[in-house]
This record gives structure tokens, C-alpha cells and sequence, in this order.
């Protein structure tokens, strides 16, 4: 009996002063005295023990044994921290000089090309949490890495916490620790490289806890998203607040109004000293709608106004004030106020106030989902990666990988970073990052990119590129800035709208003055109405927003299909293209030379022709051999090794196979060892004509066959350049190859107009030549050899190859290498930009029309006038207008890719 | 006209005058950049408009512009440096820098991304 009740007594843990039912204790602990203590975890016991100085189990220093490193010996610590947003070599003397007057701190060395900070420290003086304070101190970030960690059994009490939090932080490049008890995760931030997950879990594991990955990681909702997820919703509460309160304003301001199906309270026999206090009560209940729902137009207003700038929060604090103002005056002395005037309207106050935080709470919303393609392209990042780590196969957060890493990629799996493959082959969907639907085949040595996806094969790559130097992280900044940049039209639109607020201020005043001096009784009331409708319906936001907003979703939406936008001169000059010149190698063409066609001669095999050719071949590093080699394998073909092998160069090779002498080459090699080609001769011709490479076999003397060789062209080539004559665009070809072959490839693509025998170092005169003929002209090339062509040109498209992306020369950069990037480019400019001149115009049409209505100007012919309440639902609406028409461009589909 | 009348009309007029004065004729004054171990460094905050928002820097040398937006408007989100095609993205409360060496004497101009918000920055 005595025992059952004991067990259900409730005892207090003295370390973290938890009541614990006594049976449910983990430890106890007898002192000298004879007193017991209950114990709610080991944890706790432990502190007990030390506190009482027992020594634990594990011996005087346990954190030697399970995180490789002892708090309690003296002596400098090293740190290598990656510094973030250093550009340039003196922000890294910067550096090193904030954190060499950090007390504590030993030594520093900062390098800028690696972009790290050496930091040699005193730990008993300043810990690294100090150290990444001072850096953040002068604007630079220190490239942590964060995780998720889940503690398991659930932690109990505080000073748990406490304990896990102090274990992890002296992990060597953990900075920063957060232990949530509530959830039972930490979350650290650590350096990446300085430590990982196993000693996280080594030192969670000391203190009595058992660690291990949260299966599914916090949704990683970025900053920016959540920032406007904020705005909403504090911007829907304004609005709530401000619509309940319009509604009793309202029906106090239209008794009259046969839709509020109001009982003629006000009409009929009601006396004057009621209206007096409904309309006192409605003047009172407007006033926290100003200074709740819309202090933001106050506090902006004066915030802007202390810059001697105005923008719409002046009109709105204006607009709005000026009607409370205006009323109260009214109702408290009527008798300022010629006869009939004197009416007060806290209704516009109210109502607009609603009306204009709505409008905003759907921008900020739709907004949002403007820019949703930049983030759709960062949730592409892979989380984690699979790599080799002294020997043993690890799965580590992405952020960890290091270049040089061997990384495994399995079926189906993302590939982390960008690397190049050294085992194994596979295909790889590369369509997230070029627009390409067709996965691509990968073996050693090709590189792959990180966040494409793997289809079935397994392979292991070695990292390249990590971190923001990866192809994402580069294609995610250029997308940025490309958004953020400014179409030559916009720059029109900036100088109108610094000029805009004041005017309309101006307007505002002379409205007045006009209805004051020459409206009809009631001229006051008139002249004040008008003068707040002025200030309420403009609309700066409109035309600010119209092009920018265009802009972040067409190239955003342009991104999704692997084409990068550098900025919005670009992209307003490639709405405007109407020559396109193709560089043809490389462009039109794969660039590298294929086996075409053979040719036996008769009583000879074509197989036979092929074998001794790429036998004679395989020793010879020059790329039309290579192609010969390539090709016969691919027709099942093994190519020999050659007894004797002899290159020579201008006429081709000779060689010895399976005993026999084999010559593979032009005529001028048939001519040198006296073959007879009188046969193939005609073969040959036809050959040349089609712009291929032939090359005649002969065997033991004798001529027994033809090989050709020619740059193939892209399977998609002829498709984009019919989609782009039929966007009215000319299509010029443009080689060094002479006159034949060059003909030849054009017939084939569809391309009538072809600039033949280019020299390399003419071609960028080629473009300008065609500049001059008044067109805007687009170059596309590889960026490489035609980089002064690109930059003479327009608007210069280059053909990315892999991980290359930020092609210094190009305004567009294709990353699928496929023209049909070119004819979507050009669509999704046109597109854009004319979603954004639709938003111009409109807001244009709508400021230059409502402005003059709100002042009055159709009330003398027409009787005509605006209600500020009804002002006020224009404005929010225009806003919104433009926002929505923005959002259209995402669902943009091309002629140029069938989706 | 009585006298009312009068007085409305000129006190209207005189607002006119000093709306214009006050937004579009005031003399902005520039702030001198100073130069620290190398790098010309100047803090800006973002609250309703750029504090300082006219800045005299020396070419040839870089510039750091850390940017602190203290606003939660959505207006303030962006600042662009349409010139030199640079942008930056300040979220509340954070420091951002913006780093760049100015080559060329000039102004470089700097916005909010619906140019509400304007600074420049002058190159000697």
C-alpha cells in the first residue's frame, strides 16, 4: 500500500525543477545527509553529480572523447571561416582589419580569391559566435550552413536544453545553436567543411540524447516569401478592421440610400441633435482606421517628405486626412462654413482607407507570384548528396559537398552540385536548367549539371563547382538582376513619375481653387471634394510597376526554358529583332564531324570500307579521324590496333592492318601512292557537293572504297528556323566555309541568305554590314570565337554549353545550345513587351483621364462628378490591374516549344 | 472678390509655390565619402527614401554602400543600380552591401524598383 502511493507521489528534480511523479524518475541520488533526490533524466543526475563533485563515468574530460576536442585545454583555436560578398581584394584588408581588433583574437588571414578568413583565437576570450557578429557587423555574411537535428528521447526541462546547446557549441565550427524543446529539434549553423553531421550527433549523443535527421526538413520557405507573407496578412487585418468600421460610417453618411434597406431612421423625424452625435460617434470611430489601417501612408508620407520626395502614401495621407479634417471642422463649426456646406463626409475617409490597403494586400499577394520562376528555380537545389568520405559512402547536406568531392548518383536522383563524371554512365534530365526535353546521355568525362536529374544509370562524378559558383546558384543571380534591371521604356516611365506626385498635388490645389472660386453653391464643399477625389484616384503605383512587373515575369518565365535574359535592354531589344544572323558551326550544326556516308567500291563491303579506315584511323588525334573511329563503333565496328601507323599531314594517313597496307585520305595521298580513283571519282564529287568531307580507302593499292565526314546538323535546327521565318524574322547564315558547303547546310535548313568564306576576325564587320542596313540585328553563336560579333550585334544570343553559364559577351544566354532558344527568346521578349506597354498605356490612359474627371471637368457639360469613395476603389483597382496583367505572362505558351 | 476669397486664392498659390520649391528645386546635399584601409564606405538607410541619398565618392576606388532597410513597404524591397546592371535585394532589418569601383567620373543613380525612391552617386 505504502509503496503503490509512493510511487505516485510527485518529487522535484533539483536540477531543472521539474515535478516528477516519483516512479517515473530516471536516477536518485542519496546524499551524506540521508536526503534523496529524483532525477527526470540522466542528464540532470549528471549535473547533480558535478555539482556534488563526483566524477561522471566517462572520466574528467568527455568532450575529448566524442567531439575530438577539449574545452578545457588552453591554447589558441583555428577557424577558417568562408566569408560571403567580398568583391574585391581590399574588402578582404577589411576584413582582416574588424576582426584583428576583435580582443581575443590571435591571428587573421584573409583570402580574398578563396574567399576565407584564417582566424587564429582564444577561446577562453571570444567564441566564433563573436567572431561572425563582427563580420555581419560590416555588411558581410559568413557562409554558413544550417541543419536540422532531431533529439530524441523528448527533452524534459530546461537546463537540458542548456546542456545540448553548450555540448554542440563547442563543436569546432558550429556558430550558432537554437534547441527548440517544444519541437525537440535543434537547428545549427555551422561552417561547412569544419564539421558535419556525425560530429553533431557525437555531441549530442555526450550528453545523454540521442540524435538524427528530422526525415523531412523544414520546408525552407525563403526569406523573401515569408517577408510578404507578413505584409499580407498584416495588410488583410488593417483592412478587416477598416471595412467594419466603414460599414456604420457608411450608413450614417447615406440614410438615404435605398439599398441599405435602412429604416428611414434619418429621414423622416429624426432630429437634428441625433445626426449631430451619429455623425460625432462616426468621426471618432474613423480615427483609429487612419492611425491603424493606414498609418503605413502617414509614416511613409513623412518618411518620403523628410527626403523632399512625395509618392502615393502623400496622396492617400493627404486625401484622407484632408476629409477628416474638413468634416470635423464642419461639424464642430458649421457656421464657418457658407450655408449648405457644412456637411461632413468621414465616409471617404473610412472607405478609401479600406479600399487602397486592399488593393495593396492583393499587389503584395499578387506580386508574389510574379517572381514565382526564380523560386521555382532555387527549390530546384538538391537537398543532399551522397559522397565518398574516407572511404565510406556518406549522405551529407548539399551545402557540405566540397569541390574535389566524389559524389554517387543513383537512379532518379538529383545530381547536387556540378562535376564531371569519372565512372559509370547514364542519361540525365537536364530540362530544369536547359529547356531540353530529351535526357541526355552522359559517360566519364562529361560534365553534369547540379539540380538536373539522373534517369537510370549510376554514376559517380567529381565535384567541380559548389556552393554559388554551381551553374543554379549562377542562372538564380542573373535571373535577379536581369528582373531587376530597367527596359530602355521604363527609364521614359522613371522620369515621369518623379515628376508625377507633386504635379498631382498641384492639380489637387488649383481643382480646389477653381471650384472655390467659380463652382456652384456649395462651392466649398464642391472644391473640397473634388480637390480629395484629385489627390485619391492618381495613381503612381500604376506606372511604376507596369514595366518592372512585366519584366520579372517574362524572364522569369523565360529562365523555365533555359534561356537567361542578362537585363531589359536586351530583352526590349530582342522584341525588336528582325535579323537573325546564325554562326553556322556549332549554332546550326553539332560542331563536331560525324561519319556520314560510305561508299564501296563494287566486289568491296561497306562494313569492310568502314573497319580498315577507323583501324588505319584509331591512332590519329586529328578529328576527322576521330569521327571515322567514332563512327564505325557505333555501327558495331571495333576498330584494330595498326602495326605501323605514319600521319601525314595534308594528305591523310597510312598505315599497316592485319598486315595490309591501308591508305585513308584525299586525292593529293591517291596521287602520292599512285592509286587508281577513276572509279569513285564521280562518288566523291557528289560528296563535296553536299558540303561533306570525303576521303578515299584505298587497300594494297588499290581504291576499295569512300568515307564522308561532316558536321551534322542539329536534329532541332531546321524546326527553329522555320519557327523563326514565320515570326517574320530574315535568317542569315553565317561561316568560314567556302561557298559549296556552306550552300549546301542552308538549302538544308531553309536558309536562303548565306555569308560564306567569313573569316573569324570579320565576322563582327559582317554583323555590322548588316546593322547598316537598318535593321536590329541578333547574332547567335558560342560566345567563344564569335564573342566581338556577339557584342557588335544588337542583341548577342550564345549557345551555353553545360556549366558555362555567364557568357560575358552575350545578352542572352541559351543554356539548352538549341536554336529553338532563340526563336523562344525573341517570342517571350515580343511577349513581354507587350504586356508591359499594354500596362503603360493603360496606366497612362487611366491617370491622364481620371485625374481631369475627379476635378470635375465633365460636371459643366454633363453634371458629372466622382465620388472620393468611388475614386478610391478606381485606384486600388489600377494598381491591381496592372499586377494581374503581369501575372498573364506566366502562362505564356510559344510557337517555338510545344508544351 | 472679398477678403476671404482673397486669402484662400493666395495662400493656394503660395502652396503651389512651395510644393515646387520644396520637391523639385531644393538643394540636395551631397555627402563626402571617407575612405577607410582602401575601400570608400558609407552606411544608408532605407525608410521612406535613401538617408544619405547623394554621395560623393573618388574614382578608381571601391566603394561599399551597406544598405539597412528599415521599413517593411514593399516599395523599398529592391535597390537598382540600373547603370552599372547591379541590384540587390534588402530584407527588413538586415545589412546588404553593395560593392562596386566607380571608373568613370559621373553619377551613378540608384532606385527603388518603381523609382519612387531615388540616390545617386557622384564620381570625381
Amino acid at each position: 500500500m505504502r509503496s503503490s502511493s509512493a510511487e505516485t507521489a510527485l518529487v522535484v528534480d533539483p536540477i531543472c525543477g521539474m515535478e516528477i511523479p516519483l516512479a517515473g524518475a530516471v536516477q536518485h541520488r542519496t546524499t551524506n545527509d540521508g536526503t534523496t533526490y529524483y532525477f527526470c533524466s540522466d542528464q540532470c543526475a549528471k549535473e547533480f553529480d558535478r555539482r556534488q563533485g563526483i566524477a561522471p563515468d566517462e572520466g574528467p574530460m568527455p568532450h575529448s572523447a566524442t567531439t575530438g576536442f577539449n574545452p578545457d585545454l588552453p591554447g589558441p583555436l583555428t577557424l577558417d571561416l568562408p566569408i560571403a560578398g567580398m568583391t574585391c581584394a581590399s574588402c578582404a584588408l577589411t576584413v582582416e582589419r574588424t576582426l584583428n581588433q576583435v580582443s581575443g583574437v590571435e591571428d587573421v588571414h584573409v583570402n580574398y580569391s578563396l574567399g576565407k578568413a584564417h582566424v587564429v583565437y582564444d577561446p577562453a576570450h571570444v567564441d566564433a559566435i563573436a567572431l561572425v557578429e563582427a563580420i555581419k557587423g560590416i555588411g558581410y555574411d559568413v557562409g554558413a550552413s544550417e541543419m536540422h537535428v532531431r533529439i530524441s528521447p523528448g527533452l524534459h526541462c530546461a537546463s537540458c536544453v542548456a546542456f545540448i546547446e553548450e555540448a554542440l557549441l563547442r563543436v569546432p565550427g558550429v556558430l550558432e545553436v537554437a534547441v527548440n524543446p517544444g519541437t525537440d529539434t535543434a537547428r545549427i549553423r555551422y561552417v561547412a567543411g569544419q564539421t558535419d553531421f556525425a560530429a553533431i550527433k557525437r555531441a549530442i549523443e555526450s550528453t545523454g540524447y540521442q540524435a538524427a535527421r528530422p526525415v523531412e526538413q523544414e520546408e525552407p520557405i525563403d526569406e523573401e516569401t515569408a517577408a510578404h507573407m507578413r505584409e499580407y496578412r498584416r495588410l488583410m487585418r488593417k483592412f478587416w478592421f477598416a471595412a467594419a468600421v466603414s460599414i456604420p460610417v457608411m450608413l450614417v453618411a447615406y440614410p438615404e440610400l435605398p439599398w441599405l434597406y435602412l429604416p428611414n431612421l434619418f429621414l423622416e423625424e429624426v432630429s437634428e441633435r441625433l445626426v449631430w452625435w451619429l455623425f460625432f460617434l462616426s468621426g471618432v470611430i474613423t480615427l483609429p482606421v487612419m492611425f491603424y489601417s493606414g498609418r503605413q501612408f502617414f509614416t511613409g508620407a513623412w518618411a518620403a517628405f523628410k527626403h523632399h520626395s512625395a509618392d502615393m502614401n502623400t496622396l492617400i495621407a493627404l486625401g484622407t486626412s484632408a476629409a477628416w479634417v474638413y468634416s470635423t471642422v464642419a461639424l464642430f463649426f458649421p457656421n464657418l462654413f457658407p450655408e449648405g456646406t457644412a456637411t461632413p463626409f468621414y465616409d471617404v475617409t473610412a472607405v478609401v482607407t479600406a479600399l487602397v490597403v486592399l488593393g495593396q494586400a492583393i499587389e503584395v499577394r499578387a506580386k508574389g507570384q510574379t517572381s514565382q520562376a526564380i523560386r521555382k528555380l532555387m527549390d530546384l537545389q538538391a537537398k543532399t548528396a551522397r559522397v565518398i568520405r574516407n572511404g565510406r559512402e556518406v549522405e551529407i547536406p548539399v551545402e557540405e559537398v566540397l569541390v574535389g568531392d566524389i559524389v554517387i548518383v543513383r537512379p532518379g536522383e538529383k545530381i547536387p552540385v556540378d562535376g564531371v563524371i569519372v565512372e559509370g554512365r547514364s542519361a540525365v534530365d537536364e530540362s530544369m536548367v536547359t529547356g531540353e526535353s530529351m535526357p541526355v546521355d552522359k559517360e566519364v568525362g562529361d560534365e553534369v549539371i547540379g539540380a538536373t536529374v539522373n534517369t537510370t544509370g549510376t554514376f559517380k562524378f567529381r565535384a567541380t563547382k559548389v556552393g554559388k559558383d554551381t551553374a543554379l546558384a549562377q542562372i538564380v543571380k542573373m535571373v535577379q538582376d536581369a528582373m531587376a534591371s530597367k527596359a530602355p521604356i521604363a527609364r521614359l516611365v522613371d522620369v515621369v513619375s518623379g515628376y508625377f506626385v507633386p504635379t498631382v498635388m498641384i492639380i489637387s490645389i488649383l481643382t480646389f481653387l477653381a471650384w472655390y472660386n467659380f463652382g456652384p453653391s456649395p462651392a466649398l464643399a464642391f472644391a473640397v471634394v473634388t480637390a480629395v477625389t484629385v489627390l485619391i484616384i492618381a495613381c503612381p503605383c500604376a506606372i511604376g510597376m507596369a514595366v518592372p512587373l512585366s519584366m520579372v515575369a517574362g524572364v522569369g518565365k523565360a529562365a523555365e526554358h533555359g534561356v537567361l535574359i542578362r537585363n531589359g535592354e536586351a530583352l526590349q531589344l530582342a522584341s525588336q529583332l528582325k535579323t537573325i544572323v546564325l554562326d553556322k558551326t556549332g549554332t546550326i550544326t553539332k560542331g563536331t564531324p560525324e561519319l556520314t556516308d560510305v561508299v564501296a567500291a563494287p566486289g568491296f563491303d561497306e562494313a569492310d570500307v568502314v573497319h580498315l579506315a577507323a583501324s588505319a584511323d584509331r591512332p590519329s588525334e586529328h578529328p576527322l579521324a576521330q569521327a571515322i573511329v567514332e563512327g564505325a563503333r557505333q555501327r558495331g565496328l571495333e576498330p584494330t590496333e595498326p602495326e605501323a601507323f605514319d600521319a601525314i599531314p595534308g594528305h591523310g594517313v597510312e598505315a599497316t592492318v592485319d598486315g595490309r597496307q591501308v591508305l585513308v585520305g584525299n586525292s593529293k595521298l591517291m596521287e602520292r601512292f599512285q592509286v587508281d580513283t577513276s572509279l569513285l571519282d564521280d562518288d566523291v564529287r557528289r560528296l563535296q557537293e553536299e558540303g561533306k568531307t570525303a576521303m578515299y580507302v584505298a587497300v594494297d593499292g588499290r581504291a576499295v572504297g569512300i568515307v564522308a565526314v561532316a558536321d551534322t546538323i542539329k536534329e532541332d535546327s531546321i524546326e527553329a528556323i522555320q519557327v523563326m521565318k514565320e515570326m517574320g524574322l530574315e535568317v542569315v547564315m553565317l561561316t568560314g566555309d567556302n561557298e559549296r558547303t556552306a550552300r549546301a547546310i542552308a538549302r538544308q535548313v531553309g536558309v536562303e541568305r548565306v555569308l560564306a568564306e567569313v573569316l573569324p576576325e570579320d565576322k563582327a564587320l559582317h554583323v555590322h554590314l548588316l546593322k547598316k542596313e537598318g535593321r536590329k540585328v541578333g547574332m547567335v553563336g558560342d560566345g567563344i570565337n564569335d564573342a566581338p560579333a556577339l557584342v557588335e550585334a544588337d542583341v548577342g544570343f550564345a549557345i551555353g554549353t553545360g556549366t558555362d553559364v555567364a557568357i560575358e559577351a552575350a545578352d542572352i544566354t541559351l543554356m539548352g545550345g538549341s536554336l529553338k532558344g532563340v526563336a523562344y527568346a525573341i517570342e517571350i521578349s515580343r511577349a513581354t513587351m507587350r504586356n508591359a506597354k499594354q500596362n503603360l498605356v493603360g496606366a497612362f490612359i487611366y491617370n491622364t483621364l481620371g485625374i481631369p474627371v475627379a476635378a470635375g471637368v465633365l460636371y459643366p457639360f454633363f453634371g458629372i462628378l466622382l465620388s472620393p469613395v468611388l475614386a478610391g476603389a478606381a485606384m486600388a483597382a489600377s494598381s491591381v490591374t496592372v499586377v494581374s496583367n503581369a501575372n498573364r505572362l506566366r502562362f505564356f505558351k510559344a510557337k517555338s516549344f510545344a508544351e | 472678390m472679398d477678403i476671404t476669397q482673397l486669402l484662400v486664392n493666395l495662400t493656394g498659390f503660395a502652396l503651389i509655390v512651395l510644393i515646387v520649391w520644396y520637391f523639385w528645386l531644393y538643394p540636395k546635399e551631397a555627402v563626402q565619402v571617407a575612405e577607410v584601409g582602401g575601400v570608400q564606405e558609407v552606411a544608408i538607410t532605407v525608410k521612406g527614401g535613401y538617408t544619405p541619398d547623394v554621395i560623393v565618392v573618388k574614382r578608381g576606388k571601391p566603394v561599399r554602400l551597406l544598405f539597412n532597410r528599415q521599413e517593411s513597404s514593399l516599395c523599398s524591397e529592391m535597390v537598382i543600380f540600373d547603370k552599372i546592371n547591379t541590384s540587390a535585394t534588402l530584407p527588413e532589418g538586415q545589412t546588404v552591401a553593395v560593392e562596386f569601383t566607380p571608373e568613370e567620373p559621373g553619377e551613378i543613380p540608384f532606385q527603388c524598383q518603381m523609382g519612387m525612391l531615388r540616390g545617386k552617386i557622384i564620381v570625381q
